[in-house]
């Protein structure tokens, strides 16, 4: 018989400061969030809310700034200039929220835009390999359990996917393979 | 069926041994109930009431004779030797330890299957018609597109944490044998008239607390633009559905919302922007995967034969088998075989390991190793030569297999309802057992004539009642399990959602009722051929009302009440 009572395990997940990861390798982070108020440094990497950013043009000439986009925010006509940044951070409030995968592929397919996609919230160790195939290049983490497996080298990588999707991110596993499979039946 | 390749066997190698670490890391601690639950539901695992359910893909409903033994194997090793089809073509074991699941998984990997997706807010196991690549009116083998979906689908790494779960059926016939306007994206393969072929999209259907029928989206999209035009669906549906109210998440309210124009509107403007080559089937891909179906080809067999002619002569229940659960094939002289899993009395859908592997030996012998899973939760044996229709029929009686009920009145899908699920309000087992057994004369339920009655133990309609000629739905009321009645719904190309009756009925009373619902019809109908969904159009509800609540007739217990709202 089976026990289907759920197990004894933290209710809560262990958190901590959170650290910036990237497939090469944590990463010592340039970035640093903008206070309300706060004026934005010089010469600075600040990272402000997309409201603010889109109120204050004095943002649009001069410091390096990136942006957080909560899922709530519509990314549309603004959405060249928001391309021309060197950072843009999406926000999962919670880690079953999956709006920002649409956004980064948003941002990636139809704006081909180039500059560093980051994941902040809510970021667990077996969503990165969903992240990674979305665009995102970075990500924000304070989840203890998944802090302490990429500390020890580990990442739960799904090498194999079929996705005939997104040439621009990757190669496609599944158009690659047909073209070998066209090259051997020749 | 569908051949893996080097690449899907190490895909689905890969995606058991990452569940495996999962389940350590859950056991260990690691992770939290929370955080481990979306990861076990994309492996199809449930927490039910009694224990774990695996619920395992069985990708459009095909099978081939090894994976159904193994089917058998592993639900004799590690459940109670039964396993459960389903609506979703799937097979669910109930009795499942979390402890065996990435085992199972293994299992099921080494012949080509998984569990992948088959729960969670994902896409979910694309359905099709089970009769594909051997109905004599289908205009392409909507298996292969079926097998397309399944790959572009299989850990989408955008759609993998969609608003609500997420359904697709295909068909590619002129009858819609898969229900596709109760789908989240039904796709109707036709031909332009320059002779392409292509796809009409409807979205937005769904059953449910709140049912709709899908509406058209596109009348037309052309077959090599299919994968990017479901991309702009599914990404406006990320990015717009609800995720404040499960009850609100899935499509359907969305499309509701908007408005088919509106929603049309955001769907081709996504689309537009979309970089199609990209996004869309490499050219050569759908040949590649076709090839990968290619099985040996079906030899010619004769069409005519003295021996089975002899045999319907005499024996009266060969006869009414072939009559009512054999179709015809596209290739003359094959016949199709409906293996009911509807005994009247036993559990719809259910079939012991014994079962499975009587039917994996005649597929073996007689139809060319394949196997089908009809969402009606029965068997198909599709390849059968006409000569050996006895053989089989044969083979069937000994496993307790050939009831002749396909699409008739004891043909009833039900859900695992109040017996198994946590989410249910009633039993809806018992209840299918209870009118099966009333209709069991098998004379009665042919005169009766093709129906299709449907029991869902709650709200959630996994039982189809929506769809249902004759709809069942467990309400509870004030802690008694009760059941409310709708007719007119209709799953086909002529879909439509029931209207209920009136006020709900004790279990007990639910076999008179639908008695009484079936004389009425039997009353009215203009001529035998009339069915029944064909005389509640014609005539309406009142009749139908005037035998269950008019006087002197079936007791609801509550006559006086407003019918159950749902």
């Amino acid at each position: 018989m089976s026990d289907p009572t759920p197990l004894l395990a933290p209710l809560k997940p262990a958190v901590c400061e959170a650290r910036v990861w990237s497939p090469r390798g944590f990463i010592i982070d340039p970035w640093h969030y903008l206070d309300d108020g706060e004026q934005c440094p010089a010469n600075g990497h600040a990272i402000v809310p997309l409201t603010r950013w889109r109120t204050e043009s004095n943002l649009r000439n001069g410091p390096i700034v990136g942006v957080e986009v909560q899922p709530t925010d519509v990314l549309e006509a603004d959405l060249v200039d928001i391309a021309r940044l060197p950072l843009v951070v999406l926000v999962f409030p919670k880690f079953t929220d999956g709006r920002a995968y649409s956004t980064a592929r948003r941002l990636r397919g139809h704006w081909g835009y180039r500059g560093e996609i980051r994941a902040r919230g809510d970021v667990l160790l077996d969503q990165l390999p969903l992240m990674l195939g979305c665009g995102f290049d970075s990500f924000e983490i304070r989840d203890a359990a998944t802090l302490r497996s990429l500390e020890r080298g580990y990442t739960p990588a799904v090498a194999r996917r079929y996705d005939p999707t997104g040439s621009r991110m990757r190669r496609s596993p599944i158009s690659s393979r047909s073209q070998a499979a066209l090259a051997a039946a020749e | 069926m569908y051949r893996y390749d080097d690449f899907d066997r190490h895909l689905v190698a890969e995606r058991v041994q990452s569940f495996r670490d999962q389940v350590a890391r859950r056991l260990s601690g690691e992770l939290t109930e929370e955080q481990f639950k979306p990861l076990r539901l994309q492996n199809g695992l449930y927490l039910q009431l009694h224990a774990y359910m695996l619920r395992i893909a069985i990708p459009y409903g095909v099978l081939g004779t090894r994976q159904l033994r193994r089917l058998a194997q592993i639900s004799r090793r590690f459940d109670r030797g039964l396993g459960h089809f389903t609506t979703r073509q799937n097979l669910q074991l109930n009795w499942i330890r979390l402890e065996d699941a990435p085992d199972i998984l293994d299992a099921l990997a080494e012949v080509g299957m998984h569990a992948i997706q088959t729960s969670g807010n994902c896409i979910r196991n694309v359905t099709t018609d089970p009769y594909a690549g051997v109905a004599v009116d289908e205009i392409e083998d909507a298996r292969i597109w079926a097998e397309v979906l399944r790959q572009w689908s299989t850990v989408h790494p955008e759609f993998s944490f969609l608003p609500r779960k997420f359904k697709i059926a295909v068909t590619a016939a002129a009858e819609d044998r898969a229900a596709t306007a109760f789908h989240d994206i039904g796709l109707r393969l036709t031909r332009a008239n320059g002779g392409a072929t292509g796809f009409r999209v409807l979205v937005g259907g769904g059953q449910g607390r709140s049912p709709y029928i899908a509406q058209t989206l596109s009348e037309f999209v052309p077959q090599q633009h299919l994968l990017s035009y479901l991309e702009a669906i599914l990404r406006v549906y990320n990015l717009h559905g609800r995720r404040d109210n499960i009850y609100k998440a899935r499509i359907k309210i969305l499309v509701h919302a908007l408005g088919i124009d509106e929603m049309r509107r955001q769907v081709e403007a996504e689309w537009a922007a979309m970089d199609k080559d990209a996004l869309d089937l490499p050219p050569g891909e759908l040949a590649r995967i076709r090839a990968r179906f290619a099985s040996r080809p079906l030899p010619l067999v004769e069409w005519q034969d003295a021996a089975i002619d002899a045999r319907r002569r005499a024996d009266a229940a060969f006869a009414r088998w072939e009559k009512n659960n054999v179709r015809p094939h596209r290739s003359a002289g094959r016949a199709i075989v409906n293996v009911s899993l509807k005994e009247p009395g036993k559990v719809p859908g259910d079939a012991n390991a014994a079962q499975m592997e009587v039917v994996a030996d005649l597929a073996e012998r007689y139809s060319h190793d394949e196997v089908r899973v009809t969402y009606q939760q029965s068997l198909v044996l599709p390849h059968v030569a006409v000569r050996d229709l006895p053989a089989v029929y044969d083979g069937l009686v000994a496993a307790g297999l050939a009831t002749a009920n396909t699409d008739l009145v004891t043909d009833i899908i039900a859900c695992p309802g109040l017996d198994y699920c946590n989410l249910a309000n009633a039993r809806a087992i018992p209840v299918a057992q209870a009118i099966a057994r009333r209709f069991a004369e098998p004379a009665r339920a042919e005169a009766i004539g093709r129906i299709r009655l449907n029991i869902s133990g709650c709200i959630n309609a996994c039982g189809h009642h929506h769809a249902g000629n004759i709809g069942i739905l467990g309400v509870d009321k004030k802690g008694t399990e009760h059941y409310q009645i709708t007719i007119g719904g209709s799953p086909g190309d002529d879909a439509a959602i029931g209207s209920i009756l009136g006020p709900s009925f004790p279990a007990e009373a639910v076999p008179d009722a639908i008695e009484a619902i079936i004389d009425t019809y039997l009353s009215l109908r203009s001529k035998p051929a009339e069915s029944f969904l064909d005389t509640v159009r014609r005539v309406g509800l009142e009749p139908f009302r005037e035998t269950l609540y008019g006087t002197g007739r079936v007791a609801a217990d509550a006559p006086t009440k407003e019918p159950v709202h749902v």
